[in-house]
């Protein structure tokens, strides 16, 4: 009877999470629209989650190019595929791994940021203090910060890809030898618009819930120091969760449209 | 003449905290009206209706001559900008230089070419008001308690409110301190010819500043009258506020 009623309980409470997010994005999509953007402040902001992840995102996409390719090696050598490597590990890199990496980074990093200041804000009055002097405070401070991650994970990825394939430019190169020309000619000529675009596409949506979830769970922070740090993990953990329920969607709907 | 506050049977409860009932109060021009209550009877949750932060269950709030629960949010904000708010934890902006927590008020109210012309001017007087012009360029962080006290005054001045509302501005701070910021609000009164509200536990700076003192006990207002009468009271309830 008691884990009956304990399940009742966190299932309540799960679905109230679920209402309240959805809550929270159309209250973004209505005030986003609402005029006078504040472009200042969202530049900031990109700038902002660029200088956070930038590093991690670079040194963690090199490693994870050079290692798949290193790893990759004894398999294709087997199948006397060795030449194929370049295009494998790009179409990895751009496919799946630098997008959920750079994700990952962001959900850990910007959205605990984002959870954190805003839970901060919100404890000591901050965001009442906006509201008072006529600031719209969900406008200034979410939506920009909503926006800015929405375009950063994209663009972060992107340069993901980049840094990644010169790992795998290192990692070729440590057992065999292929030209810096010969392995970029080869890396993009394996990708197609099937895989350029949905990995694009995704990463927006990764941004996306980055930022809402980062911004609600600050926004909405309960009173007291405590709160503000249970924001800040609570936000991690649901942001990585949900990037990965998201990367599961999106591998679905390409393969329906027959992208793969 | 007209109070430029005015609040009629305000009612505001949380679940089953009914924290205020039926409260009565208003604020005549030129004039501080502080609230003496005990740690959490309600002083902030009123304040906070007032500014409409909070939505009331029942009551009117006249504030300068408008029923702020009619007015629509473009009508809220300008309205705001002649209310003054010094919030207890005084909110200051972390993560913006002073300069900066103090223009940001202006944002909304001063148009582009205004705020060209005339922030600067007007960021440097509030600053001599509250004597803290070198910490222009500072962060809040750098800060003493009271001076972000009082750069939190100063922000909250920039907008020449009408009538200013104080959330326990001396609570926290030394005897010294208190003093300080007490003189400062009775000199912002002088300067700028405003009205205050100011919530309080602290006696000395009710003394120093108010000209009439309302007891908020349960909710309600138990008691009005002017410090000096208010001390000599001989009810249990309000004594127990003086001993
Ligand atoms: N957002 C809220 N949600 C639920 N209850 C609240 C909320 N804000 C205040 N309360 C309750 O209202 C009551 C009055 O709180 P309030 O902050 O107004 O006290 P206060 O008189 O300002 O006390 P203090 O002198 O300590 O600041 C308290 O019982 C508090 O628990
Ligand atoms: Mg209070």
């Amino acid at each position: 009877m008691g884990t009956v009623k304990l399940l009742k309980q966190i299932d309540n409470a799960f679905f109230r999470e679920v209402g309240e997010i959805a809550q929270f994005t159309a209250r973004f999509f209505q005030t986003v629209t609402k005029p006078k953007q504040e472009w200042e402040e969202f530049i900031n902001q990109c700038f902002w989650v660029g200088y956070k992840t930038l590093t991690l995102v670079g040194i963690t996409a090199f490693i994870m190019g050079l290692v798949l390719t290193i790893q990759s090696r004894p398999t294709l050598v087997e199948f006397g595929a060795e030449s194929l490597l370049p295009s494998m590990v790009s179409v990895s890199l751009v496919r799946e791994i630098s997008p959920v990496i750079t994700a990952l980074i962001c959900a850990g990093k910007i959205g605990s940021g984002m959870g954190a200041e805003l839970g901060s804000m919100r404890v000591t009055e901050q965001i009442d203090a906006m509201e008072v002097s006529g600031t719209n405070p969900f406008k200034y401070l979410v939506v920009t910060r909503v926006l800015a991650s929405t375009v950063m994970v994209p663009i972060l990825s992107s340069v993901g890809i980049a840094i990644g394939l010169c790992g795998g430019y290192l990692g070729v190169n440590i057992r065999g030898h292929i030209s810096w020309n010969l392995f970029w000619h080869q890396a993009f000529e394996a990708l197609s618009f099937g895989d350029l675009i949905p990995s694009l596409i995704k990463t927006f949506f990764f941004g996306f819930a980055i930022g809402i979830i980062g911004c609600y769970k600050g926004y909405n922070s309960k009173k007291g120091t405590e709160g503000v740090g249970q924001s800040a993990t609570t936000a991690v953990i649901v942001a990585s969760l949900v990037v990965f329920v998201l990367d599961l969607i999106a591998v679905q709907v390409t393969d329906l449209l027959g992208l793969t | 003449m007209e109070p430029v506050i005015q609040i009629k049977d305000l009612n505001k409860s949380f679940g089953d905290n009914h924290v205020l009932r039926n409260f009565n109060m208003a604020i005549n021009a030129g004039e501080n009206l502080a609230i003496l209550g005990k740690s959490g009877s309600g002083k902030s949750v009123l304040i906070k209706c007032i500014i409409s932060l909070m939505e009331v269950d029942s009551g009117e709030m006249i504030v300068l001559g408008k029923d702020i629960q009619l007015l629509n949010s473009d009508e809220l904000d300008s309205l705001r900008a002649e209310v003054g708010f010094l919030f207890q934890s005084n909110a200051l902006y972390d993560s913006m230089t002073i300069r900066e927590n103090l223009e940001f008020p202006l944002r909304r109210h001063w148009s582009k070419e205004e705020r060209k012309k005339g922030a600067d001017a007007a960021v440097k007087e509030a600053l001599e008001d509250v004597g803290l012009s070198h910490t222009i360029d500072m962060m809040p962080a750098e800060l003493s308690g009271g001076m972000r006290k009082r750069i939190a005054l100063a922000r909250a001045l920039i907008l020449r409110p009408k009538v200013i509302m104080y959330d326990e501005p001396t609570t926290g701070l030394d005897p010294i301190t208190s003093r300080e910021i007490s003189n400062l609000m009775l000199s912002v009164q002088k300067k700028y010819k405003s009205a205050a509200l100011i919530i309080s536990h602290d006696l000395n700076c009710i003394k120093m500043t108010s000209n009439r003192v309302i007891m908020l006990i349960e909710g309600t207002r138990y008691a009005e009258d002017t410090y000096e009468n208010l001390r000599k009271s001989e009810d249990p309830k309000i004594k127990e506020f003086f001993d």
